[in-house]
């Protein structure tokens, strides 16, 4: 079975649809989605419905730190993002916050944990940005592969059988052997934000039959979600970044 | 881990094991069969026992990765993996050819011999650096020999693929390798680098060539790190009889630097192929090591013979081309010459580390083969050479940037094509004369070529005005060019 991973939406509804159309048609059978639907971009209800969708046919959803910050303000946020969640939390209706509110903090399935940020079940949002950070959080939990998002720059870790950590950069379209004997941590790339210096939406897919992971880059309208955001009266450096990927 | 006992008879996901080939340190080697795949197979099945070296198990998973992704005449054909859960193994052709150990009880060979073998194996690498792989461990044991001569490269454990993770990098204090054959910049732990393999191959061609091996075959850190500093005596020296052009080319591969090294293992076999060309530089020349002044400065000084950083492997194959120009020398075709002549000049100026080989196809006609065609066909061909040269002349290429060639066949299309073939061309690029009866009637060698060609293929053909046209008059200046990819 084709598991695709999608991380950090953001609100970006070109980027998600782009994704999704992209994982249909490498014949993805099952959804997983590592939070942070909402914050940043400009259609956050529409996103957060959409998630709601997938969910009721069978997807798995985790919570993300923004999605947490609209039910609780006590979230630490960076100036641009506080102004986007202010924003957002006036666009999204009483089921929607609801569904948001719900959401755990991460999810066992089988062998493979989906969290959003880190392992940790406290909400603490810790950055897994190196193979040190990546290798703690493997010794803090029992699973053989973990995938989370938050970061925003796709990354994979991985313990070799002298017990040494690996850290290494995925090329897109390239299918990466995980070993079901070996243990490994998996950061998607953004969807509806990347960072790492390409525009193209981020996520991958996993063969948990073959157990190979793909990361993808999916070209999106990044000039349409830009304009959105510019029209919403969101913070320019937000709509800005998405043509850079920074 | 573990599973069935592996032996004789035993029976592991239907393959059947037979005898064993080769039982090492790290691995064993099975030959096996299985009903639903073509014979010889050979299974290798990792050393997994108590106090095993971790090394071995993580070089056979970096195997396990590596071989299925890899494909072509130059590498066994893989078949099958076993699930490390139950019984780690791989399993895959067994190539029916014999080693490179086979020269050894010869040593010393002919200069010609070391070339050509020399050159059947940079074209192996040449096809694996393009997979993105790096070797990292080539020795005589390690490149067989197909049947129709091709050399193929055997045993992956040490190998880096550019687009996986390398479960060998910083695993253990030592860097892996065979001592007598790692690249400088393997020793400090570089795994990245093509270029490392051009300098293992130098180190066969040396051995080859003289029966002694350039670097010793150090037991410890230290005395690899020799290699660092200490240039090997010249070939020359211990083999009076080798010739200049290869000593030049064993100490190019043998170069601390990658960067001083051929940009790639195709450009290296083009001039193990054509002797006569290869530029001779100072390199050929040497007739002992460098000075113990000149050692120690370069021992404890930084200097710029060090390695510096690699960069992609197969980035490194795109960056230098081989590029065949074919360039008809008839009079009527100067402006054609030089819309050609212009074309190249832009490639060369955006990829600096391409070459370019400049094709005549003097056509002899089947029929016409007689007795005097030698002092008469040799003076064509010196006489085309002079022209060739004179083509180039405008280009402005340094020696070993650009050679010349003319290839007698009574079909150019055929010649052009079979020359791309084997001297790993990357883009042929070629005019395309007017439109005429006997073009229309014969077929035109530019749209064969292209039809064919194992690479990109760039015709590059005169704007005709409308009006000229019409009138079946002959081509204006302009250049239009149309791509092949």
């Amino acid at each position: 079975m084709r598991i695709a991973l999608l991380a950090d939406i953001h609100g970006n509804r070109e980027a998600f649809e782009a994704c999704l159309q992209d994982a249909r048609r490498r014949g993805c059978g099952q959804v997983v989605l590592l939070g942070d639907y909402v914050g940043y971009g400009a259609d956050p209800a529409w996103t957060v419905e959409k998630v709601m969708e997938l969910v009721g046919e069978g997807a798995l959803a985790v919570l993300g730190n923004h999605d947490n910050a609209v039910g609780d303000w006590k979230e630490d946020l960076t100036p641009d993002a506080e102004v986007a969640i202010t924003w957002t939390r006036g666009q999204l209706g009483a089921p929607a916050r609801r569904f948001l509110a719900a959401l755990p903090m991460g999810i066992e399935d089988g062998e493979r944990l989906y969290v959003h940020a880190n392992v940790a079940p406290a909400r603490r949002w810790s950055y897994l940005d190196g193979l040190d950070p990546a290798l703690r959080a493997l010794k803090a939990c029992r699973a053989q592969a973990v995938f989370c998002g938050h970061v925003h720059v796709p990354a994979l870790y991985g313990i070799t059988a002298s017990g040494k950590g690996i850290a290494f950069r995925p090329v897109p379209g390239v299918p990466i052997p995980l070993p079901r004997h070996r243990r490994w941590l998996a950061v998607l790339g953004a969807v509806g934000q990347p960072r790492d210096g390409g525009t193209a939406a981020s996520y991958a897919l996993l063969d948990a039959d073959l157990a190979e992971l793909t990361y993808y880059r999916v070209p999106y309208d990044v000039q349409a979600a830009s304009a959105k955001i510019r029209a919403a009266g969101l913070p320019d450096a937000l709509a800005e970044r998405l043509g850079k990927g920074r | 881990m573990g599973g069935a006992r592996v032996g004789p008879g035993a029976v592991i996901d239907g393959f059947t094991i037979g005898r064993l080939v080769h039982g090492g340190a790290m691995a064993n080697l099975w030959e096996v069969s299985h009903a639903g795949f073509e014979p010889p197979l050979l299974m290798k099945v990792p050393v997994l026992s108590e106090g095993a070296d971790p090394a071995a198990i993580v070089s056979f998973e970096m195997e396990q990765m590596i071989l299925p992704r890899l494909s072509g005449p130059h590498v066994p054909r893989f078949i099958a993996a076993g699930d490390f859960a139950v019984q780690p193994y791989l399993v895959m052709e067994q190539v029916p050819g014999p080693s490179m150990l086979r020269h050894l009880p010869r040593l010393p060979l002919a200069a010609r011999e070391v070339a050509d073998l020399g050159a059947t194996i940079a074209v192996a690498l040449d096809d694996l650096h393009r997979q993105h792989v790096v070797h990292l461990d080539v020795k005589p044991s390690n490149v067989l020999t197909r049947p129709g001569g091709e050399a193929v490269l055997v045993d992956f454990g040490l190998s880096r693929h550019d687009q996986l993770p390398d479960l060998m990098a910083e695993q253990f204090r030592l860097p892996y390798g065979t001592a007598p054959y790692m690249a400088p910049e393997q020793v400090l732990g570089e795994r990245r680098d093509p270029r490392s393999d051009q300098f293992a191959l130098g180190v066969l061609m040396y051995f080859f060539a003289t029966g002694a091996r350039p670097f010793g075959d150090p037991q410890r850190l230290a005395g690899l790190k020799r290699r660092l500093w200490r240039d090997p005596v010249p070939p020359r020296r211990l083999r009076p009889g080798c010739p200049p052009w290869l000593q030049e080319i064993i100490l190019r591969c043998l170069e601390v630097n990658p960067a001083w090294r051929y940009p790639t293992a195709a450009q290296l076999a083009f001039e193990l192929r054509h002797p006569e060309q290869v530029r001779l530089t100072a390199r050929s020349e040497r007739m002992r090591r460098d000075s113990f002044t000149t050692v120690l400065r370069r021992r404890f000084q930084e200097d710029s013979s060090r390695p510096g950083r690699a960069g992609a492997v197969a980035g490194h194959a795109a960056g230098a081309p081989i590029v065949a120009v074919a360039i008809d020398l008839a009079d009527t075709a100067p402006p054609l010459a030089e819309a050609l002549r212009t074309h190249v000049a832009h490639i060369l100026g955006s990829l600096p580390g391409a070459r370019v080989a400049c094709l005549n196809v003097l056509k002899q006609g089947v029929l016409t083969l007689d007795s005097d065609l030698d002092t008469e066909g040799r003076n064509k061909v010196l006489q085309r050479l002079v022209e060739l040269r004179h083509w180039a002349g405008p280009l402005d290429l340094e020696e070993g940037r650009v050679s010349f060639h003319v290839l007698e066949s009574p079909h150019p299309a055929a010649a052009l094509l079979r020359y791309a073939r084997d001297n790993r061309v990357d883009h042929i690029i070629l005019g395309a004369r007017a439109a005429s009866t006997r073009r229309t009637l014969l077929g035109s060698v530019s749209g064969e070529v292209a039809a064919h060609a194992p690479c990109t293929v760039t015709v590059v053909r005169l704007r005709r005005h409308a009006a000229a046209e019409a009138s079946g008059a002959s081509e204006e200046q302009d250049g239009g060019t149309w791509t092949v990819g």
